[in-house]
């Protein structure tokens, strides 16, 4: 058997090649027209609520008090950096996971469903790796999508708002500066709630030969947990949901930040991010890939 | 996968001597049932053009999707370049190119960026020749002043073509074409032969599933002929000619005469269709057949034995029926 130990004698894996993967994989996603349509949509809503809130307030009303809006809007006239917050807190219930969703679903049942996905599998990618490099990929999308709306808000607050020092929710002051700083940990924190929805999304893409039905499913998914979340009588059911703490981001704006709620919702990422990822490798390990 | 007794195992190592792709008693039920492979005992020898022929839902595609890795067979085993598989896909498949149900490419991407990602994919594959190896992939199969085109605007022979570069990235011991000129021109067609033969004298083992049975029997040194799941035969594409026995024709005006005297001869199976009458060639002299001819009067404008074509080799093993098997 002297072929076979040619085989494993020429045969290297260099101790990169994941990151070369990953590194393509990145440019593919965000090549693809629908990711940057999505990255378009996510850099838009921040320019709609500056926009709408300097309308009003141009209007000579004294910018809304709140009522049930998200929390910082009464603030954004006073300084743009409030545009910041308003924007994640606006975008985070729906738009953010729902492009997570999407790209999520897709990962796998995308190229599944085009055919891409043997290819890949021959070439030979491993199982194991392709599936950690989608979610790397899923990952940094995260991260992308909420730094878009992030960097378009602090844009848009610039452009239309003064900016100065402020006041945290404690009513303590802040300089500026240090309010950059938490608009960025905020980000991180909003990105890292929307990793159970990644984990979720790719497990449901790990089922189907269909990227629209995946996506589809995990978008359906999403919409019914936001509803389950809002059912009084399911109250034992909140706190597994994976979005019942996405909320407590704003913590990180009072003085001293409150980490109760944002250890809760971390750890639920975290558990999710387990939890599904496992299923997923399981289910993708296994698969018949016959599309 | 179910356990191979220790005899099974025996065997295989003895016969698996040179032999590049080795399965032993290989079946595959989809989940919906369906039997697609039913205990296929397959040897493809090293350095051979291997057929792979079968009516259409006989399980070649089935049989290819394990040998690569990407289905579990339902039991027996599947060896590729001596490697059990689809456990040892990551040692074995890097010398290993496939062309598996036709192309599978990304729209958005050029040419030339699809052989870019799939090349990345391979864990092997050395980053910094990549550019060099897909410029020589594209070359190979023609595509050089396409490459920068949007893969979503290539014609169907041309994706048929960029799948093949994608097979072509690496040398290879071992190639896997499902058939490889569906869609392809007259010329894209030439250039596929020209290139397997090209690569088997380069001591590539090409397996090669087709319908067209006259390319297969241009190129191919060794054939399979799979019906409903099952192996019926395998061998060297000689053999199998030689097994089936050819027809003699006979070209002439008096068709009707010929036919009796044929009959009258003692030869079997005589049948008329305008000017050619063929019948089963006999066992004793063809030299005396025409004599009687010619001694009936019969005018003769053509005398001989038709060698059978692999098409006739093919339809006698897998019967006439049109129908797909259920
Ligand atoms: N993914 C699948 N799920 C269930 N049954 C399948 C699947 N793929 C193929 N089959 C069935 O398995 C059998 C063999 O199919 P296969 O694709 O291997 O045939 P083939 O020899 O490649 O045919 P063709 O010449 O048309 O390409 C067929 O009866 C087919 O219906
Ligand atoms: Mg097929």
């Amino acid at each position: 058997m002297s072929r076979a130990e040619t085989v494993s004698a020429s045969v290297q894996p260099r101790p990169l090649w994941t990151l070369g993967l990953f590194r393509d994989e990145l440019r593919t996603t965000f090549r693809r027209w629908r990711t940057l349509a999505l990255l378009g949509v996510l850099a838009a809503v921040p320019v709609l609520v500056g926009t709408a809130v300097r309308i009003e307030t141009g209007d000579g009303s004294s910018g809304g008090g709140g009522g049930g809006g998200p929390a910082f809007v009464s603030q954004i006239t006073n300084n743009g950096l409030f545009l910041v917050f308003t924007a994640l807190a606006a975008t985070l219930p729906f738009f953010l996971p729902m492009a997570v969703g999407v790209v999520a679903g897709d990962a796998v049942a995308g190229e599944a469903g085009s055919g891409t996905l043997r290819y890949l599998l021959v070439a030979p990618a491993g199982r194991t790796r392709l599936l950690l490099t989608k979610y790397a990929t899923v990952m940094v999308f995260c991260l992308a999508a909420t730094l878009v709306v992030a960097v378009s808000a602090l844009a848009v607050g610039a452009l239309l708002f003064p900016l100065g020092d402020l006041t945290t929710i404690s009513g303590t002051r802040i300089t500026f500066g240090e309010g950059l700083v938490r608009a960025l940990l905020i980000a991180l924190v909003v990105a890292a709630s929307l990793l159970g929805v990644a984990a979720l999304g790719l497990f449901v893409s790990t089922l189907t030969d269909s990227g629209i039905a995946a996506m589809a499913t995990t978008v359906g998914l999403l919409i019914t947990v936001q509803i389950l979340d809002q059912i009084p009588q399911l109250h034992v059911l909140h706190p597994y949901l994976f979005s019942h703490h996405w909320l407590s981001f704003a913590d990180l704006m009072r003085e001293p930040v409150h980490w109760e709620d944002l250890t809760k919702n971390l750890g639920l990422q975290v558990l999710y991010a387990a939890v599904f990822g496992s299923a997923a490798w399981a289910r993708f390990t296994t698969r018949d890939v016959t599309a | 996968m179910d356990g191979t007794s220790a005899t099974e195992q025996t065997r295989e190592g003895r016969s698996t001597g040179d032999a590049v792709v080795v399965t032993r008693g290989l079946t595959k039920r989809y989940r919906g049932g369906q039997l697609a492979v039913d205990d296929l005992n397959l040897t493809v020898p090293a350095g051979s053009v291997f057929g792979f022929l079968g009516p259409n839902g006989s399980g070649k595609t089935t049989t290819i999707r394990m040998l690569m890795g990407l289905i579990e067979p339902t039991s027996g085993t599947a060896h590729v370049l001596g490697r059990p598989m689809p456990r040892s896909a990551r040692a074995v498949l890097p010398h290993v190119g496939a062309l598996i149900e036709g192309p599978a490419l990304y729209g958005f991407l050029s040419g030339r960026d699809n052989l870019l990602r799939y090349d990345a994919a391979d864990p092997t594959a050395d980053p910094r020749t990549r550019t060099s190896r897909v410029a020589a992939a594209l070359d190979r199969v023609g595509l050089t002043t396409a490459s920068g085109k949007k893969a979503r605007a290539y014609s169907l022979g041309m994706k048929q073509r960029l799948g093949l570069a994608a097979a072509l990235l690496r040398p290879r011991r071992l190639l896997v074409l499902d058939e490889p000129t569906n869609g392809l021109d007259p010329q894209g067609m030439r250039e596929i032969r020209a290139l397997v033969r090209e690569l088997a004298t380069d001591g590539t083992t090409v397996f090669l599933s087709s319908h067209l049975l006259d390319e297969i029997e241009q190129v191919c040194t060794h054939v399979a002929v799979m019906a409903r799941g099952r192996l019926i035969t395998q061998g060297p594409v000689a053999e199998l000619a030689a097994g089936a026995r050819g027809r003699l024709l006979v070209t002439t005006p008096d068709a009707s005469d010929a036919a009796r005297v044929l009959k009258e001869q003692g030869l079997a199976d005589v049948v008329a269709e305008g000017d050619r009458v063929s019948a089963e060639p006999p066992a004793r002299d063809l030299a005396e057949v025409n004599a009687a001819l010619v001694a009936a009067g019969v005018r003769v404008r053509g005398f001989g034995v038709e060698r059978a074509s692999l098409e006739d080799v093919f339809v006698a093993l897998t019967g006439e029926g049109f129908d797909v098997a259920g």
